[in-house]
């Protein structure tokens, strides 16, 4: 059958145009939408009756006119052209290539929603992923498959952390076919130059697919900019065995621009405006990362997002963090200490952390030492803030040592250069190292067997340096 | 079905999961509807007229207004029969293993029909009741062992009755007609399957008060927040807060024949997890894989949002069901607030009036509803078999705000109410279940049970221990003031009991072999030991005592390392108290009245 061409559109609104005397349109269509310039945009159907048709256009519809722009429907979803050869390209939020290369010869054309994966079809994900940076590996690790967002605020370096941990990402048991895929949504020229310059810098870009969509591109194409990526990725993951990880930044765009489309449709809003779908939303681009049972490969995701106010609490966060398998929060007061990455482990959490560690994972002490490190972290600030109001007089001399080793484990394990790279059994070491400051019958945590294997032989050489800083 | 009057309409209008249809006069509301060319599935949720509004449970990219829409004429139901326990169901009951076969994909693609339970399966069907005897509905017909935990029973489908006429034993499909039955001289075919509106409760003879309890192995739920077998409680938390673990940690181990595993709108690795996870792990009590027990329902996400809506009622049905059987039934809902914006997005699309944060007006009845189904009760049939439901529900409140609907209307029906606290989970205290905040209305209930289980020792103890964790807080309070050196000997017992009772009692490592699980004779014991101590202690410092001494005796070590010995071991747990006392006896000043500090 071939398309139909309107020219019958009667209503602009925002992103969105309503068009009439439509027939035979299929929901979630494609639509072509040509304007009097010649210029043509993409759509796609969000909601039709029996003669009208409501189209969502990508690139804004600045320019239309309702006279004269004619409108094509392609009778197909939004469909990304894949294929091995994109890695180390550069695209747009359309899918078309931006770096002056040529363009992809599609292997295959792909839905860009995907499908939902079947539970059953999972695989759990339990391969640990070393990010050589201590307060993910040591606190709260990463396997691959996993969904761990990095909840950042403005100002904070979360862009330095996520072109880390691109970098450093690799998997114990050796060298395997690896790929990050990395979309941006309205962010900085800057910023995108940034993940550019590094990604070539390290050589990190030929293994790199790239879509970005900059802050004066059109903010509806945001919608479509991760669903690109993440296409490109299951491609990548699933039928070219590859891991994959995939990066999202920033997230708190991509709600805006979801926000922009559902009060032009006039939808009754949920929590400060966003749409009541937004978790099911979110949760069609999250739940696509993940194993899948017989295939090699996996798509683990680290979405980035500045978080309004630095406020957990607001929707995007919240929504998110019920949908991810953990999150990794970035702490204000961590970064005026100067200190990098300022990852504020108390809230931070890996939920996957459980199945990836331990023996023949990490190590055997992996577990109760992190639990340890947690509960000494904790009692230390409590004990820091009780100094505050109280002075240092009033500690006994557990919480003095608990304070102070609140403070080494800020200094020395949260601490650390962004070029550092640093092995499990490093960042393992460290916590034990730290842990010689706390009073043995104090660590509750872990079990006897351990402490005997890795702390004893510590304190032997320390005990000295122990008794003396205890008693100052 | 009547094949007189199949009802046929057309699309008129989509909108995501939301199709509206005209020419479906004379369809039924919540009717199951066929959607268009590849046949969605769908149900009606509102008529106006001629024009019907269908939710669809399955993706509706691609459909066209002018499709047909076609009715089924019934209401959205479950399959009910043998085949259904280790199973692993999408929201609207479809096998998601045989998902994967149908689609020979590791994603779900729509339009796929498969049966929920196992047509060619046979099994071997052992009567209980011979020819001639006279049956009521929900007396047993026979039996067959549907896993080696669980023995199904089939029993007389609702409405009907009469005499046998034939029954044999032997091996059938759960088409097959295993019995004939004679009501008012029709003579009535009985297969094993049944079907059930899901929306409907199943009725039940009589019901009863939930008063006894089901332990969960948990020792903060047991001991101070219990939960009555047929009771129902719910667990609000924020993200990470480790609601999914405390869900998990209960259908692990409560004490239920039947765990009925409902996750609504959540993580697909999660479900992935339960599906590897409880094959391997063992019940407690009989020593089987606890997947023996379990039948999944996993609406993740990521998956169509009307059929998430369905998927706790589906869960409900299934569950009373084998209450209906005569078993203990815990229906796990994680998590209902998904549930709940699955309503909200529906009602949206309806363009209903909203109610508080865009959910519908309705939400706190279809809620009440929901929770109502749970309970304890003598079921149909004429041995009169006791059997219950309980349900626990997790809730998801936005920014852990209690405040918000689902919460709100959440606490107005759950009995039991486990508030999870963000401070503990930064803590790392787990269960992060807040000991100030939550309440259990079973408490006093089920103290009787327990008080005569424990020879009355019972109550006192975990009443003494709740009023140390309270006189706590209120010292806490004093020391974050004015410093701990304000405080009395006395009151810095109190506060170290207090610390105990949290760090050696409270928390427990659900990742930890031993320490997941602990019986109430352990509990009861562990309770016991850290208040022996509290008391021992107490006399010595009033006699002089210095507090560092007691404070730092080797016991404590003893007392903080009980949790990890196994159940064959707890009587050592006894042994402690001895050790208490020789060792608070040797930092005693004998016969000292006068006080040192």
């Amino acid at each position: 059958m071939l398309p139909k061409e309107y020219k019958t559109i009667s209503e602009l609104s925002g992103p969105l145009l309503l068009v009439n005397k439509t027939k035979n349109v299929r929901y979630d269509e494609l639509v072509e939408i040509e304007l009097a310039s010649g210029e043509r945009r993409r759509g796609r159907v969000l909601e039709i009756t029996s003669d009208k048709a409501l189209v969502q256009v990508f690139e804004g519809t600045d320019g239309i006119d309702i006279k004269s722009t004619k409108m094509l429907f392609l009778g197909k979803v939004l469909t990304l052209p894949v294929s091995k050869d994109m890695l180390g390209r550069v695209f747009n939020g359309r899918g078309e290539p931006i770096d002056d290369g040529a363009p992809i010869l599609a292997e295959k054309k792909l839905d860009i929603n995907g499908m939902p994966m079947n539970p059953f079809s999972r695989d759990y994900p339990s391969e640990f992923i070393q990010t050589g940076i201590s307060t993910i590996d040591g606190m709260n690790p990463m396997v691959r498959g996993q969904k761990l967002p990095i909840f950042s605020g403005s100002g904070l370096p979360h862009n330095r952390m996520a072109a880390q941990i691109a970098r450093q990402a690799t998997v114990i048991s050796g060298h395997e076919d690896f790929a990050v895929v990395f979309a941006a949504m309205g962010i900085t020229f800057e910023e995108a130059s940034f993940f550019m310059e590094d990604f070539r810098k390290t050589g990190a870009i030929q293994r790199t697919v790239m879509f970005v969509n900059l802050a004066d591109d059109p903010a509806i194409e945001r919608i479509t900019t991760p669903r690109l990526a993440l296409t490109a990725a299951e491609y990548l993951a699933f039928e070219q065995d590859m891991h994959v990880v995939v990066i999202l930044t920033d997230l708190t765009n991509y709600c805006e621009a979801l926000r922009e489309i559902s009060a032009a449709r006039k939808e009754v809003p949920g929590r400060r405006g966003y749409p009541g779908y937004l978790y099911t939303d979110l949760a069609t681009m999250y739940e696509r990362a993940g194993r899948l049972k017989g295939k090699k490969g996996s798509i683990t995701q680290i979405p980035i997002l500045t978080m309004p106010e630095d406020d957990k609490t607001h929707p995007i966060p919240d929504l998110t963090g019920y949908i991810t398998e953990g999150q990794i929060i970035l702490s204000r007061t961590l970064h005026r200490k100067g200190i990098y990455p300022p990852v504020d482990v108390m809230p931070s959490l890996s939920r996957l952390k459980d199945k990836g560690i331990g023996a023949g994972k990490t190590r055997e002490d992996h577990a109760d030492l992190m639990n340890q490190l947690f509960a000494g972290y904790a009692r230390g600030k409590e004990a820091k803030e009780l100094a505050v109001i109280l002075g240092e007089g009033a500690l006994t001399e557990e919480d003095k040592a608990f304070a102070k080793f609140a403070d080494m484990f800020e200094d020395q394990y949260v601490r650390q250069g962004e070029y550092r790279n640093r092995t499990y059994e490093e960042t393992l070491e460290l916590g034990w190292d730290l842990l010689t400051v706390i009073p043995v019958k104090e660590l509750k945590r872990v079990r006897d067997a351990y402490i005997a294997k890795y702390l004893q032989p510590r304190l032997k050489s320390e005990e000295k340096a122990q008794a003396v800083s205890g008693k100052v | 079905m009547a094949a007189e009057k199949v009802i046929k309409g057309t699309i008129e209008k989509i909108s995501g999961p939301l199709v509206v249809a005209k020419g479906m006069f004379g369809a039924g509301m919540y009717d199951v509807v066929r959607i268009g060319e590849i046949g969605l599935v769908g149900e009606i949720i509102e008529l106006k007229g001629d024009t019907a509004s269908i939710q669809a449970y399955e993706e509706t990219s691609g459909l066209m207004p002018g499709e047909r829409v076609v009715s089924t004429g019934e209401p959205l139901s479950v399959e009910l029969g043998p085949g259904l326990i280790e199973q692993f169901y999408d929201g609207v009951q479809r096998p998601l293993n045989l998902i994967e076969d149908a689609a020979k994909s590791h994603y779900i693609s729509r339009g796929i029909d498969v049966p929920a339970i196992d047509r060619k399966k046979k099994w071997e069907f052992t009567p209980k009741v011979k020819a001639g005897d006279a049956v009521e509905q929900g007396d047993i017909l026979g039996v067959v062992q549907e896993s080696v935990l669980v023995e199904h029973r089939i029993m007389v489908p609702v409405g009907l009755g009469g005499k046998v006429v034939k029954i044999e034993k032997g091996s059938f499909t759960v088409e097959e007609v295993v019995a004939v039955l004679e009501q008012n001289g029709e003579k009535k075919n009985v297969t094993m399957l049944q079907r059930w509106p899901v929306r409907k409760a199943r009725p039940v003879a009589k019901r009863l008060p939930p008063v006894i309890p089901m332990t969960t192995g948990q020792r903060v739920i047991d001991t101070f927040f219990p939960i009555a077998m047929g009771g129902t409680a719910c667990v609000p938390g924020p993200f990470g807060s480790g609601k999914t673990v405390v869900q998990h940690q209960l259908a692990k181990w409560a004490e239920a024949e039947i765990v009925v595993y409902v996750g609504c709108g959540e993580r697909g690795n999660e479900m992935t997890d339960v599906l590897l996870e409880f094959p391997e792990l063992e019940d407690p009590r009989s020593g089987h894989p606890l997947m023996k027990r379990t039948v999944l329902i996993a609406n993740t996400s990521n998956m169509p949002v009307a059929a998430r809506e369905a998927s706790i009622y589906t869960g409900i049905t299934m569950a009373e069901y084998y209450r209906d059987m005569g078993y203990s039934v815990a229906l796990m809902a994680d998590s209902t607030s998904r549930w709940a914006e699955a309503l909200r997005e529906m009602s949206g699309r309806l363009e209903e009036m909203p109610g508080e944060e865009g959910y519908p007006a309705y939400l706190g009845t279809r809620l009440a509803s929901f929770y109502e189904r749970a309970g304890r009760a003598i079921v149909l049939g004429g041995d009169k078999r006791e059997a219950s439901v309980s349900a626990i529900g997790a809730v998801s409140p936005p920014g852990g705000d209690l405040s918000e609907p689902v919460s709100q209307n959440t606490l107005r029906v759950a009995k039991v109410f486990w508030g999870l606290d963000a401070t503990l989970a930064y803590q790392r205290h787990f269960p992060a279940i807040n000991w100030l905040l939550s309440y259990s209305l079973y408490t006093e209930k089920l103290d009787e049970f327990w008080d005569v289980k424990f020879d009355d020792e019972w109550s006192p103890t975990r009443i003494e221990a709740m009023t140390l964790l309270e006189d706590e807080d209120k010292l806490r309070e004093i020391v974050r003031l004015v410093g701990v050196d304000a405080l009395s000997k006395e009151e810095r017992m109190v506060l170290e009991t207090a610390k105990s009772l949290r760090e050696d009692f409270l928390h427990q490592n659900a990742f930890h072999e031993i320490d997941t699980y602990a019986s109430m004779e352990k509990q009861f014991k562990m309770l016991k030991t850290i208040l022996a101590f509290h008391h021992i202690s107490m006399d010595a410092l009033k006699k002089g005592a210095s507090m560092n001494e007691v404070f730092n005796l080797p016991v404590r070590e003893a007392i903080a390392r009980m949790r990890y010995l196994e159940e064959k071991d707890i009587g050592k747990i006894d042994d402690i108290e001895g050790q208490i006392k020789n060792e608070v006896a040797g930092v005693t000043p004998v016969g000292g009245e006068s006080d040192a500090a």
